[in-house]
């Protein structure tokens, strides 16, 4: 019965019910944080096995903590409205100073149940956390920095820019992605709730976490921990795709920037400024890492960390002055005029 | 002279002037006087870390709101934070303790005057340091900035490289020296309660109230000290070229973490312990039977003072201490549910089968059962580590410890203002205006930070000054915003209430709610002396036996 209300993005693979709970809970959690506040960043509606995991576990929290709720709410409305003094009723009640039984009861049960969900935690930390990489997984490196995402891929000599691309791991031929987390400046966190829980990006302490997601499509998250002015806009996507087209992709970005034998008049432009100081398009004298990585630009989809469409006027937008998309972004105001904005736009523009 | 007003010194001759009367209260020593300095102090910043919560929440009642810019965010729930916890929560509970403790113990004061009043006005200084960022964070040659770097200041963000200027440091300096005022009430309070108690009162007869201030006091000298020398490493790092927390220079970020959090949770239970406190002194008042289970309610306190000592990384699930560690904080954390529910399971105990009189007080304290099993629910959520990867640093965490801070512990701080409003002004405050407070401020707790939990679980981080519209964010972003004006209306309510009260309450006289601690035996305001003769009791309610000699408590009391 509970099935027909199952909302289609929550339970996409039909895996085991590890704690028997699903039935009892599936409706109200999936009512109320599924169907009505339908949501991308839902933490109910989990896409990859460590989500999924964590999603049985919070079944059980949920379950349990509910169960406690239901009885010491009833003890206190029970309380609350029976033993009420009557205006006319001057005389003291009974005095009852304790009972060591009924301490004992209140004292036990609720250890025994604290140690059953320490036991169902522990296990969901071991499963989560012991997973080592097998052979035909995605290494990634995600780099935090103020305010973006930086990826990079060691076995397959390409890189990403806020939005990171992975393969699609079927049942039968698992190939998930495992992120080693590091940060260039400030802590971070890495938080994409569909896909896994969040683990931070902490400048001289490398994480790891992974994910194997069960479906393709756009997954959005953001940076989870205070990492400065423009913590908000440090948005997150990530890309599945099926392997054909990842691996489509990654051939794509490994070819350098496809230029004219002869410079463009924004190509000069570009790089006789401060541009490359900070960006690197590959093939080109620009080589600066500070800033994100120009040489496919125009495969994004977005800019700015998310925070605008990668569309020609919000780009122009964007290099005459940053502070209009996402204020107390390093990227410096480049007072350039309308015509060199023009030629470097269009510049930009052939950087497929 | 009248029983109403504590006497000024050199009074009796004529009316002191106001200029004689401010200098009365700068020099004072007296711990009532210095007990009230606490909470008017606390609560004026309750009313500056209001209107921060406010501009917070105007900022994100829509997605891409301009209210305010990301900086000015950042620092108002920088200050907010700060604020709250540090100048407002801390300050009003030493203050009921400054004014409670002796008279509750049947003392003439606290043990060390002088360092109570050097404690209070190293708080004092503190907080006004901390807001004279806004002037002086710049420096002298324009406009000021507060700290913008999160009330928990993780390294890297407060090195010089990622906060130029002086905002750091003066929310460092200010928490250092409230600090060491903070452990200076601190160790009053442990030699007060240990030294002072009168004649019979042995420690398993003293009040609750004491039980929880000592637990508190123990407390506040184990966790402050390594905040405090944290600071000093951060001012060493920023200054003197030190690495501490400096990771460009290969120090490490997680090192301050441990040293914030190692105070950052025992605060928690140091914020609460007293506010437990109240509750177990109002809930057996008004429901006219001891408190269930004294004994019980003691070594549940004891045993949530130590392990709070031992809990404070699962604030640091997502940090990636590795499978051990976040097992064993995943078994620590579990481990104190248990005497936190007892508490809770003793408070119905003593409700059930009494007669409960539902007056303001008692209203708080009921809301407060209420919220702190939720706190406590969602707490367990928490502190299972895979749960917790999701749910920390989103809007549920912030959901969850404003249930803790504001659900429970704020509300037994209103529940004390009014069950001790008549004996510190000698005024009764009015019943209906108290009600009033009552529901305004529940309705507007529950629309503000039930919400919140929702728009945490369709994840929401904290700490962000606008959102993307599309997440299922913004309704309910609406709703926890409207819900704050219900709690400023709550607020004003309070105010009024209490000054109105102060001149024109009905006169309280010594035993208002027919009560049975110690401070109930003496007049209302009582004398500077507290008692003409100090008292002598035989059981944890002396009132009780002596209203009751046929049928006193020491006969049953073991």
């Amino acid at each position: 019965m509970w099935r027909r209300v199952t909302a289609p993005q929550l339970l996409q693979t039909d895996t085991t019910d590890s704690y028997g709970m699903k039935p009892i809970l599936i409706f109200g959690v999936e009512a109320i944080a599924g169907t009505y506040f339908s949501s991308p960043t839902n933490i109910f509606a989990p896409a990859s096995t460590p989500a999924r995991s964590i999603f049985d576990l919070s079944l059980l929290v949920l379950a349990v903590t509910g169960a406690i709720f239901l009885v010491v709410f009833t003890l206190l409305v029970y309380a609350v409205s029976k033993f009420r003094r009557r205006t006319d009723d001057a005389q003291e009640p009974a005095q009852v100073y304790g009972s060591n039984q009924i301490e004992l009861a209140w004292t036990v049960i609720p250890i025994l149940i604290v140690a059953a969900l320490f036991m169902a935690t522990a296990r969901v930390i071991a499963d989560t956390e012991k997973v080592t990489a097998p052979k035909n997984s995605i290494a990634v490196i995600a780099i935090g920095h103020q305010f973006w995402w930086e990826f990079r891929y060691p076995g397959l000599g390409v890189a990403a820019v806020n939005e990171l691309h992975v393969p699609l791991s079927e049942p039968a031929y698992a190939t998930p992605t495992f992120i080693t987390l590091l940060s260039a400046d400030t802590d971070h966190s890495f938080w994409v709730p569909r896909l896994a829980g969040k683990t931070d990006l902490i400048p001289n302490h490398p994480n790891e976490m992974w994910i194997d997601p069960h479906e393709t499509g756009v997954f959005l998250g953001q940076c989870a921990q205070f990492c400065g002015v423009q913590h908000a806009k440090m948005l997150l996507r990530v890309y599945v795709q099926p392997r054909s087209e990842f691996d489509r992709w990654v051939e794509e970005q490994k070819q350098p920037a496809r230029l004219s034998t002869d410079p463009s008049e924004g190509q000069r432009i570009f790089e006789s400024t401060a541009c490359i100081n900070c960006h690197n398009v590959a093939g080109t004298p620009a080589n600066g890492s500070f800033g994100p990585d120009l040489t496919h630009l125009m495969s994004r989809d977005t800019i700015a960390a998310g925070a605008a469409a990668n569309t020609p006027a919000n780009l122009r937008l964007w290099i005459r002055n940053p502070n209009a998309i996402k204020p107390g972004s390093l990227m410096p105001a480049m007072q350039m005029s309308d015509h060199d904005l023009d030629a470097i736009c269009a510049y930009l523009e052939t950087l497929r | 002279m009248t029983t109403n007003s504590i006497p000024w010194p050199g009074a009796g001759v004529a009316e002191p002037s106001v200029v004689d009367r401010l200098h009365g209260w700068v020099t004072t020593v007296d711990h009532k006087r210095l007990g009230i300095l606490y909470i008017v102090y606390a609560l004026t910043f309750l009313i500056i870390g209001g209107i921060e919560a406010t501009i917070i929440r105007i900022q994100l009642i829509r997605p891409h709101a301009d209210f305010v810019s990301p900086e000015v965010f950042n620092r108002m729930f920088t200050m907010h934070g700060t604020t709250m916890i540090f100048f407002m929560v801390m300050p009003i509970l030493f203050g009921f303790g400054n004014y409670l403790i002796p008279l509750m113990i049947g003392a003439r004061d606290m043990a060390f005057p002088r360092l109570n009043a050097f404690s209070f006005w190293l708080t004092a200084f503190g907080g006004l340091l901390l807001y004279f960022s806004l002037v002086g964070a710049n420096g002298l040659y324009g406009a000021g900035n507060a700290p913008d770097v999160g009330w928990f200041a993780y390294a890297p963000l407060t090195s010089r490289a990622f906060s130029v200027g002086h905002s750091t440091d003066f929310w460092t300096l200010s928490i250092f020296v409230s600090g060491f005022g903070s452990i200076g009430v601190a160790i009053n309070f442990i030699a007060t309660i240990l030294c002072m108690r009168c004649p019979g009162m042995t420690l398993a007869k003293m009040p609750l109230l004491g039980w929880m201030y000592l637990v508190t006091a123990g407390l506040v000298v184990l966790a402050v000290s390594p905040l405090s020398a944290a600071q000093i490493m951060l001012i060493i790092d920023r200054y003197l070229g030190g690495h501490f927390f400096d990771t460009q220079a290969g120090g490490s970020a997680v090192m301050w973490m441990h040293f914030f959090w190692v105070f950052g949770h025992p605060e928690v239970y140091i914020l609460v312990l007293p506010a437990f406190g109240f509750a177990s002194e109002i809930i057996p008042v008004f429901s006219r039977k001891p408190i269930f289970g004294y004994s019980v309610m003691v070594a549940a306190t004891v045993a949530i003072g130590f392990i709070s000592m031992s809990v404070w990384a699962h604030h640091m699930f997502t940090v990636g201490m590795g499978r051990a560690l976040n097992t064993l904080f995943v078994f620590t954390t579990m481990a104190i549910a248990v005497p936190t529910g007892i508490k809770i399971f003793n408070w119905l105990g003593t409700m059930w089968g009494g007669k409960i009189e539902f007056k303001t007080p008692m209203l708080f304290c009921t809301g407060f059962i209420f919220q702190f099993l939720l706190a406590g629910l969602t707490g367990i959520m928490l502190g299972s580590a895979p749960f917790n990867w999701q749910l920390s640093n989103s809007y549920f965490v912030v959901a969850h410890f404003h249930y803790v801070i504001v659900g429970a512990i704020v509300f037994c701080i209103f529940a004390a203002i009014y069950y001790w409003y008549p004996k510190i002004s000698g005024r009764m405050y009015n019943e209906r205006l108290g009600q009033l407070h009552f529901w305004l401020f529940f309705i507007g707790f529950h629309l503000t930070f039930d919400f919140m939990h929702f728009v945490g679980l369709l994840g929401m981080p904290r700490r962000i000054y606008t959102y993307e519209p599309g997440r299922g964010w913004e309704t309910l972003n609406l709703i926890v915003t409207i819900g704050v004006f219900f709690q400023a209306a709550a607020i004003i309510v309070m105010l009024v209430n209490l000054v109105w009260s102060y001149s024109r309450g009905e006169k309280a006289g010594a035993d208002p709610w027919d009560a049975w601690t110690l401070e109930w035996s003496t007049s209302s305001p009582p004398p500077v002396y507290n008692f003409a003769a100090i008292p002598a009791v035989r059981s944890r309610r002396p009132l009780w036996d002596l209203k009751h000699p046929d049928n006193p408590d020491w006969r049953y009391e073991e």
